[in-house]
């Protein structure tokens, strides 16, 4: 078995959602080996939905965006729904103007509303009930 | 070689079409040439642009928009192209400033300019070279391409306009 080199982009398991965010620094190997990543997640967490926060990225050119497109399908293909959140409005604006308009991959304002829509509920205390106390 | 040749008739052609005149009327406030040779100087170069843009005086969409055009260029020329280079220009600041982007490649040239410049367009999933796309982000936009020899893209994007 070769252990492909790992992309870097950190995956988190909320339940049965992943939760994961793309990063300017991504060269195009890293953001296929993260595709090859986050498929084998879906598949060994047994997913339902992803979390792709883009929040930090300055910019989506055709490549990032169809990277997204087909990650938005291949977890489609595994059961799994994929949220893309938080996308910056110059960011928005220009991938309209490029002409992609990422058909087929759903998205969310912010991270939380993402994970609203993924079933994640915001509750106001902890679940102890000791609310807050690492905040103070 | 009937392929060759007709391949080759094709790019004479685009050859022949002058490059269109982009921005020079403006004379820019110097040059950086950066090398497109790696995936690693995609990221570079887009830095590069980023600043010049700050530096020209554009406001955060249109330092995206130009930032993404160069994006998609800079990938055509080390993807299609086996590599090149991309020059920045920052033509005057403020209102009246802009910026220019020239990028070159020596690879096989684009046989056919027109399909090459609608793919994106028509099919929207970035399968296309993004030349489409990057030619409607930027003001101004010139393609010299001969099928054998390489492909010059200029490519304006003015402040205010």
């Amino acid at each position: 078995m070769n252990a492909p080199r790992p992309s870097a982009v950190p995956i988190l398991r909320l339940g049965d959602v992943l939760v994961t965010g793309l990063l300017n620094e991504l060269d195009d190997t890293s953001a296929l080996t993260f595709t090859d990543e986050l498929t084998e997640r879906i598949v060994a967490d047994g997913a339902r939905g992803v979390l792709i926060d883009v929040s930090r990225l300055d910019l989506i050119d055709s490549f990032v965006a169809r990277t997204l497109t087909e990650l938005a399908t291949m977890a489609r293909l595994l059961g799994a729904r994929v949220i893309v959140a938080g996308m910056r409005p110059a960011v928005a604006i220009t991938l309209v103007e490029l002409g992609l308009q990422l058909k087929g991959v759903e998205t969310a304002l912010n991270a939380e509303q993402g994970m609203h829509a993924l079933g994640w509920q915001q509750t106001a205390r902890s679940p102890r009930g000791d609310a807050y106390d690492a905040l103070r | 070689m009937t392929l060759y040749d007709e391949a080759f008739a094709r790019g004479a052609r685009h050859a022949d079409a002058p490059l269109r005149p982009v921005g020079l009327d403006v004379a820019p406030d110097g040059a950086q040439t950066h090398a497109v040779m790696s995936e690693q100087d995609l990221l570079t170069v887009r830095h590069a642009v980023r600043s010049a843009t700050v530096a020209a005086g554009f406001a955060l969409v249109d330092q995206t928009r130009i930032v993404t055009a160069a994006s998609e260029l800079a990938r055509n020329a080390y993807v299609h192209g086996g590599g090149g280079s991309l020059t920045i220009e920052v033509l005057g600041h403020g209102a009246r400033g802009g910026v220019r982007l020239t990028v070159r490649d020596n690879g096989p040239g684009i046989p056919d300019l027109d399909k090459a410049l609608t793919d994106g367009w028509t099919t929207g999933t970035g399968l296309g070279h993004g030349l489409g796309g990057a030619r409607r982000l930027m003001h101004e936009f010139g393609v010299d391409t001969t099928v054998g020899e390489g492909t010059t893209v200029t490519a304006v994007r003015w402040n205010n306009r």
